[in-house]
């Protein structure tokens, strides 16, 4: 007899991937300025190590939140016995007023509506749970976060059908793409109960349009399915075009409360983006069927966020004069780290997907790859992440349906790693060109040296023969 | 965790998963061990929570090892061996046994009798134990606590499998009382269960502000010994507390060494002996005494009569409180007993002040006759 259970047998966990794999190598060399100035760059954790001075300046203004009590006196108590799952009253109101506030107040939540989760992880899970059966889909467009075939699929024994996105467009979501993954669906047998985008998108790091936003809420009508809206970035819009939420959308569209459509829409969020806090595992289902808060309010004991957290962030949140300075300050550095990525991209002869939200850039490899395949893809990554050392995750661990095209973090690290991230890069184009150039169909004899002298008379070679070659 | 185990057992971190509360750490294993369909054995009576912990979003099934009070609702070979035919006949492939030691809701520690019928029994049967010992810390009195790790190593077993397949759940919410902060392990000396647990445990972190805190105070070792000590001589004294207030209601409760609660015997206060009439005296607990207290019932316990009561939820004033009311109570089923013998005209229970005091005088007066 099988000792274990098939879920702990199997591979579904997903994380086989490069996406994961390449983690692994950082972790086993990961790059410090002083330590070890040669390890591997962490590009690939979309983490956000912006503002944390504003959040350290907080906490020391404010000792009393983490420190169990509330104007001076201790709720230790109070706290320490707190495992109710309908979670901190105080703090489900800081959230909802949060998510309205980083909506320029368009829309406002009822934080009776709110399910406190740790983290979007448990949040994404906890949905599928409650709105799909095993064996039953979700369509979801590509490419998308690697993470998702593990938190949708594993336990709960769900189905993902990609909506195939492609560069034509800047990779939006069409009408044809959603009817072609419905019937992608039916061809394997698979009853499809809803759509789920990730808005503000990861990898793209673009927000979704009112187009795109208003074709999902056709879809889902007409369908009779729902939509899960992961908003998880929704804080990290740092230029236009702004961030629509789905609920303006709905609210536009004159969906009356309680109809139909109304009730199948759900929002997932967490402050691990935003406020940059994985660590503190807070996340939240937002949804407008009862039933649907009243079960996963239930499910979410399996992972219910700490009363110690709850409590420092219910009064850090309430802050409003916080809140308000850091949602503009935390967009004001993304925006200024953003564009020195891009144009340290440039400067590589790279482009990349032109975003406005997220911790990454999609960027545009294609144009180094050997030939037009998902193999290439993983050759190239390979050597970016053994030879150029930086870890950065390759778009078919997020299911892109081109090869070439890599999502990289820039909000994760200083602006001086950045920039030596740069240069490795720059570096490495710059070889690769002048192997190119001297016919070449691989560059294994010069060697992947990144020592001063080799890198000055690749760029000046690379220079010379930047006309014929570069893109 | 070793050091209330008297440190007869040592623990390798490596070997242990960190989940949001023993809440996720059952599900998480019942995730890792069972497939849909597949059952574990449970000893009657247990934690009503189960129900939902180990089946709802598994889709596993639980099969009651039945337990009786005629031999303190200990775990036998026979009773094991019927649960087991019992789940074959229904179908089920059984995967396991899960216990709880200290027990929920007994409040006693299993014996090393009932450990090694589980040895034996997942011995002869290939299948996992799952101890969740959450109550481990509150261990106030003898017998001592037997871990099943404990139980396992001093069994020398040559069968190097079996380490594989027993598994302990851990958590700070009754030892150290932080249920809020959400804190329970998984221990397992598998290495696929610790992997693949470890993974899952992702849907249920522990907030890392709260990794700390904890590092820091259980690193303190005269600050740990010192707290579990306290513990437990406040619970026993606690413990002793209730069971003599019982006592005067004329109501016994099952012999416990730890937990925050007793198991009680209410059985000589039901109408008659089954279920129905549980449920009608602990609705009179519930909304005339104004108790709230566990029924047997809730724990799938076998024989009707049986409530679950906990005592280290509040003050001294307010169990003492408890057991006035409860003892008003009982005084007066026992009036009320004895006034049914007599042939005059019944004065029906209320629970107006004038009624209680008048009840109690004539209880009083009786005391000599009645009990």
């Amino acid at each position: 007899m099988k000792l274990l259970s098939g879920k702990a047998s199997c591979n579904s966990h997903g994380q086989d991937s490069s996406y994961f794999l390449g983690w692994e190598e950082y972790e086993k060399n990961p790059y410090d300025e002083i330590k070890n100035p040669k390890g591997i760059i962490q590009m690939g954790l979309a983490e956000n190590q912006l503002c944390f001075d504003l959040l350290e300046s907080w906490l020391e203004k404010n000792p009393d939140a983490a420190s169990f009590k509330r104007d001076g006196q201790s709720i230790f108590r109070e706290l320490a016995l707190f495992q109710d799952y309908h979670g901190l009253p105080a703090f489900k109101k800081a959230m909802v007023e949060f998510m309205s506030e980083i909506r320029g107040n368009r829309v406002t939540f009822d934080p009776n509506h709110l399910v406190l989760t740790a983290g979007a992880t448990s949040a994404n899970e906890t949905l599928i749970f409650c709105l799909a059966e095993p064996g039953e889909a979700f369509l979801l467009p590509t490419p998308y976060y690697p993470g998702f075939d593990r938190d949708l699929k594993w336990r709960t024994g769900a189905e993902i059908v990609p909506i195939q996105c492609t560069s034509s467009n800047g990779f939006q979501i069409t009408e044809a793409a959603l009817e072609q993954a419905y019937q992608d669906a039916e061809n394997r047998n698979l009853r499809v109960k809803g759509v789920l985008v990730t808005n503000p998108s990861n990898p793209l790091g673009t927000t979704m349009t009112w187009n795109e936003l208003n074709l999902l809420v056709s879809f889902i009508e007409a369908k009779g399915i729902h939509l899960i809206s992961d908003e998880i970035y929704s804080g990290t819009v740092f230029t236009s075009p702004g961030f629509v939420s789905l609920m303006e959308v709905l609210k536009e569209r004159h969906f009356e409360k309680f109809s139909e459509v109304w009730k199948r829409v759900h929002v997932v969020y967490s402050l691990s983006k935003d406020l940059g806090l994985p660590g503190f595992r807070i996340g939240a289902i937002y949804s407008n069927d009862e039933m649907v808060v009243a079960a996963a309010t239930k499910m979410s004991s399996f992972g219910l966020v700490s009363s110690q957290t709850q409590y420092l962030l219910s009064a850090m949140l309430s802050d409003k004069k916080f809140t308000k300075k850091y949602i503009s300050e935390n967009q004001k550095r993304l925006k200024q780290r953003h564009k020195l990525l891009v144009s340290g991209l440039h400067k590589a002869g790279i482009s990349c997907l032109q975003g406005n939200a997220g911790l990454f850039s999609w960027v545009d490899m294609r144009h180094l790859l050997r030939s037009n395949d998902f193999e290439s893809e993983m050759e190239l990554w390979k050597k970016i992440v053994y030879d150029v050392k930086l870890n950065i995750s390759p778009g078919s661990s997020c299911h892109c349906t081109e090869p070439g095209w890599f999502r990289v973090c820039f909000a994760n690290m200083s602006e001086d790693t950045l920039e030596l991230a740069m240069q490795r890069l720059n570096a490495f184009v710059a070889e690769m060109s002048s192997a190119a150039a001297h016919g070449r169909s691989n560059h294994q004899s010069v060697k992947n040296s990144r020592k001063k002298s080799l890198t000055k008379w690749v760029f000046r070679l690379s220079f010379d023969d930047r006309q014929p070659e570069e893109r | 965790m070793a050091k209330m185990r008297g440190n007869k057992v040592k623990f390798d971190p490596n070997k242990l998963v960190l989940t949001a509360g023993a809440t996720s750490a059952n599900e998480t294993l019942m995730f890792c061990l069972a497939d849909r369909g597949d059952a574990f054995l449970l000893p009657t009576p247990y934690y009503p929570g189960f129900d939902r912990d180990l089946k709802w979003r598994t889709e596993a099934e639980i099969v009651p090892i039945q337990c009786s009070s005629s031999n303190g609702f200990k775990i036998t070979a026979s009773a094991l061996e019927e649960a087991y035919l019992k789940a074959q006949e229904q179908g089920l492939n059984v995967k396991g046994v899960l216990v709880t030691n200290p027990s929920n809701p007994l409040g006693t520690t299993l014996t090393r009798e009932e450990l090694n019928h589980l040895i034996d029994f997942t011995l002869t049967k290939n299948v996992h134990i799952v101890s969740d010992e959450i109550y481990a810390g509150t261990v106030f009195d003898s017998p001592t606590f037997t871990s099943i790790a404990e139980a396992i190593s001093d069994r020398n077993i040559e069968d190097t499998q079996v380490s594989n397949r027993v598994h302990i759940v851990y958590s700070l919410s009754k030892d150290l009382g932080l249920p809020g902060f959400r804190v329970g392990v998984i221990y397992s000396n598998n290495e696929a269960v610790v992997s693949a647990a470890t993974k899952m445990s992702s849907f249920g972190l522990i907030s890392s502000q709260t990794q700390f805190l904890l590092s820091q105070m259980l690193s303190d070792k005269k600050f740990s010994n010192n707290y579990l000590k306290e513990n437990q001589k406040r619970l026993k004294k606690r413990k002793e507390a209730l069971v003599s207030g019982l006592k005067s209601c004329g109501i016994k409760c099952l012999k416990s060494n730890a937990s925050l609660f007793c198991w009680v015997d209410m059985s000589h206060l039901l109408t008659s002996q089954t279920f129905e009439a549980e449920k009608e005296l602990w609705k009179r607990v519930v909304y005339e005494v104004g108790l709230n207290i566990s029924p047997g019932s809730s724990c799938h316990c076998s024989e009707p009569g049986w409530f679950r009561m906990c005592f280290a939820n509040m003050s001294e004033e307010t169990l003492n409180l408890a057991m006035k009311r409860l003892k008003s109570f009982t005084d007066s089923i026992s009036i009320n007993k004895i006034a049914k013998t007599r042939p005059r005209h019944l004065v029906p229970y209320s629970r107006t002040m004038s009624m209680t005091k008048w009840v109690l005088q004539l209880a009083s007066v009786d005391r000599e006759t009645d009990r």
